[in-house]
């Protein structure tokens, strides 16, 4: 038997290839970006990133219910911006199986949130499957399209960072050809109007009635018992930190469907065992179903709805014991991630930092301008935010439109900026935008997008020209600037700023992780010249440190941007000799 | 057995992923069940990063906890001391010396520390301290200290340099194979 060590996301991938899949629309995000890149690795399935999740989830149901096998995957906040296809697709049912993929992420590693993606399964009554490993990501990515055929409806798999992200071993099968169902046409099922919509209510309600039935006998809820002194109940990653923490001392009911959850299952089982502890990271999803079915558990009253969880946490809380450690009797500093030496988002900070303006910030790489020194995001919401609430700023007192501007990358402005764009032009707002234009989605690792001009896979495609496109919406001021040049940035900004209207800057330069990208050879300090006044730092460069009383630049990270040369007035900073 | 746990240190951007994808495919080539948790997104930008490796017979978690760590592999002197209470009592730490300012130091508002490797020989750990920077440049490129520490925490298991070899083969990009084969080696038979 083939056996690989995979990667959850990429099991994902391997699970929608074995059962068939053949169209595969998603928008990146972390945790979930890897599915559609390693499954964009299967030439049999068509693969693209779409501009957003709304997009990509209605690119899936459109394929469904035309026959083919489909899937979306987004991370958690994804699915609020695909919830309005989401509740209506539980209606239509599907044809040929759907599969969306959401990862929650507990302990925010890379989100501004940390919701619970479980509560749109039960509002949406959309039948979730939660994996604990990888393995369990490719067969139950491969159940997810049969219980979808079996119910009619869409199956949402929903993963948590640690799933996602983790590496082990998957047993490998060859793909099933799916085919290509016939389509037909069905007003009744497909055309969600009221009339309509009414009949499908009834559908939706017997079909979760008919999943719980399933449920309670279903494969992926298993029961262990052990010693029933302890019963555990728990679903995905946490069931391997109670079974690390706990052992053969307690019992255990693992859900691998978190909804519709059963009952007679649940009822069971807490009837053999003398205490349940329902373990499950974020909110009491579980908990609140058991306690709605009499039964009592311990959960968020002993277990925090914050963070991740471990073994050493289901160790502290239900057996009171904790390890042993040392730690070193020194002052440790933090260490917040940082922009990247050369990242062009860092000089476009520096200028705004100058003009001293208030900032509306929106999601990507460039968030971190908000972290010291440059300190220049004031407000940091959602994807798009920026020029919405830039906008509402404006017009809560139009004395702001002189010192605001929005900030929002490329990606992001694609996603959900350009709808603000044109409330913007629409409503006569006198706002600056800037798009960060630095032609990938950087913070999710250098995903294509409708401006970079190449699909998933590389091939050339068209791609959208941001300066026609404001101006088609009426947006008369238009600037595009180099933001590794101070002086033009500066410039652009200050005019900007004074224009009585709305204005676009793009501020254009490429990641500096970009492979394509050729840089300089680093850069050094001549010490003789240098007179430590610092000034080299204000921009907070990485590869900028003081040793010994003067300016330092560490060669490993410094790529030659130059920027750091502008400021510097004793020409201090020079090419390193080969 | 036992299950095993290495956790792997560093700073977002040098390399710790490919470090513990390389040992992931060494213990799965010995026959090992494996877990491997990575970080992915945000914190690869600059901020401190772990990656955990357990291996055995049969594992659970995929995370590792404080006091849990067999070896802590570290690429960074600063990120050897915050991660130090997660190695298990007796435990080992192979510590890269290069040291990275974090922005709170280079913002002037905490001071990187002196004499780390020292205060976690005052914990009773064993460390073996390397230069790995040092040691990639030896192999051609700077970029190599995630291999040359690889090659480094190898001699200190029960592995055949083959097997190593064989996984530094397969994870590394070709264009690169014969720097990061010096790289190794280089670590391997450092002293």
């Amino acid at each position: 038997m083939d056996k690989k060590l995979m990667l959850g996301n990429e099991a994902v991938a391997r699970g929608l290839y074995e059962a068939g899949c053949r169209v595969i629309s998603s928008y990146p995000g972390t945790p979930s970006t890897e599915i559609t890149e390693f499954s964009a690795s299967y030439e049999e399935m068509y693969c693209e990133w779409a501009p957003n999740e709304k997009v990509a989830m209605e690119t899936a149901c459109g394929a469904a219910i035309a026959g083919a096998r489909s899937f979306c995957a987004m991370k958690h906040v994804g699915l609020n911006v695909a919830a309005d296809p989401l509740f209506t697709a539980s209606y239509t049912g599907i044809n040929a199986g759907m599969v969306i993929v959401v990862a929650d992420d507990p302990g925010m590693h890379s989100s501004q949130n940390e919701q619970d993606s479980r509560h749109y399964a039960r509002a949406s009554k959309i039948m979730m499957l939660e994996p604990a490993d990888s393995s369990e990501c490719l067969n139950y990515a491969k159940l997810a399209y049969s219980l979808s055929e079996k119910f009619d409806t869409p199956v949402i798999l929903r993963l948590t960072t640690r799933v996602a992200h983790s590496r082990s071993l998957c047993v490998l099968s060859d793909r099933v050809d799916a085919g290509l169902k016939e389509y037909e046409k069905n007003p009744a099922k497909y055309v969600m109007m009221p009339a309509m919509a009414k009949g499908r209510h009834v559908v939706v309600e017997n079909r979760i009635a008919a999943q719980t039935e399933w449920a309670e006998t279903a494969g992926i809820n298993t029961v262990e018992y052990n010693d029933t002194k302890i019963g555990v109940i728990t679903a995905g990653n946490t069931h391997n930190y109670a079974k690390e923490a706990l052992g053969k001392n307690a019992s255990y009911l693992k859900l691998g469907c978190v909804w519709p959850l059963p009952v007679k299952l649940i009822k069971d089982f807490a009837a053999k065992c003398d205490k349940i502890y329902v373990i499950e990271e974020l909110d009491g999803f579980i908990e609140a179903h058991c306690k709605q079915l009499g039964i009592e558990v311990s959960g968020k009253d002993v277990f925090t709805p914050l963070g991740e969880y471990s073994q050493a946490l289901v160790s502290k809380v239900i057996l009171g014991k904790e390890n042993e450690f040392a730690c070193a009797d020194i002052e440790i500093p933090g260490r917040p991630p940082v922009l990247c030496a050369g990242c062009p988002h860092r000089s476009l900070f520096y200028t705004l930092k100058n003009e001293k303006v208030t900032v509306s910030g929106d999601i990507g790489c460039y968030t971190l301008g908000a972290l010291q020194p440059l300190g220049m995001i004031d407000t940091c919401i959602c994807m798009g935010a920026s020029i919405s609430s830039l906008h509402g700023r404006n017009k809560a007192n139009p004395e702001n439109a002189a010192k605001s501007v929005a900030v929002i990358g490329d990606s992001t402005f694609i996603h959900s900026g350009i709808t603000g764009l044109i409330n913007v032009a629409y409503n006569k707002s006198n706002s600056v935008v800037i798009v960060l234009d630095n032609s990938t989605t950087g913070m999710t690792g250098h995903q294509e997008n409708p401006t970079t001009g190449k699909t998933i896979r590389g091939e050339l495609t068209t791609s959208v020209n941001i300066e026609q496109l404001a101006s088609a919406i009426g947006i008369k001021d238009v600037r595009v600037v180099d933001p590794y040049n101070l002086t033009q940035t500066r410039e652009a900004v200050k005019a900007a700023l004074a224009f009585d209207g709305p204005s676009l800057i793009i501020s254009r330069r490429p990641c500096a992780l970009l492979k394509s990208v050729k840089h300089n050879p680093p850069l050094k300090i001549d010490t003789d010249k240098c007179t430590a006044c610092k000034s080299c730092m204000r921009i907070g460069c990485p590869a900028i440190s003081m040793k010994n009383g003067k300016a330092a630049i560490d060669f490993t990270q410094c790529v030659g941007c130059g920027v750091c040369t502008q400021l510097c007035k004793f020409s201090a900073i020079t090419e390193r000799e080969a | 057995m036992e299950t095993k746990s290495i956790m792997i240190a560093g700073v977002g951007g040098q390399g710790t992923l490919l470090a513990s994808r390389l040992l992931g495919k060494v213990l799965t080539d010995e026959g090992y069940e494996v877990k491997v948790s990575e970080v992915h997104g945000m914190s690869q930008r600059g901020g401190s990063v772990v990656t955990y490796v357990r291996y055995g017979e049969s594992v659970s978690s995929p995370i590792i906890e404080k006091g849990e760590a067999d070896i802590i592999l570290s690429f960074e002197q600063l990120e050897a001391a915050r991660q130090l209470p997660y190695l298990k009592k007796g435990g080992k730490m192979i510590i890269n010396t290069q040291t990275i300012d974090p922005m709170p130091v280079i913002t002037g508002t905490a001071v990187y520390p002196d004499g780390i490797i020292d205060a976690i020989k005052a914990q009773g750990v064993d460390v073996t301290a390397v230069d790995a920077l040092s040691l990639s440049l030896q192999a051609g490129s700077p970029k190599a200290v995630n291999v040359v520490l690889i090659g480094v925490m190898a001699r200190f298991t029960s592995f055949d340099e083959s097997v190593w070899l064989n996984a530094v083969k397969s994870t590394v990009p070709s264009k690169f194979l014969e720097m990061n084969e010096k790289a190794f080696k280089i670590g391997y038979n450092s002293k």
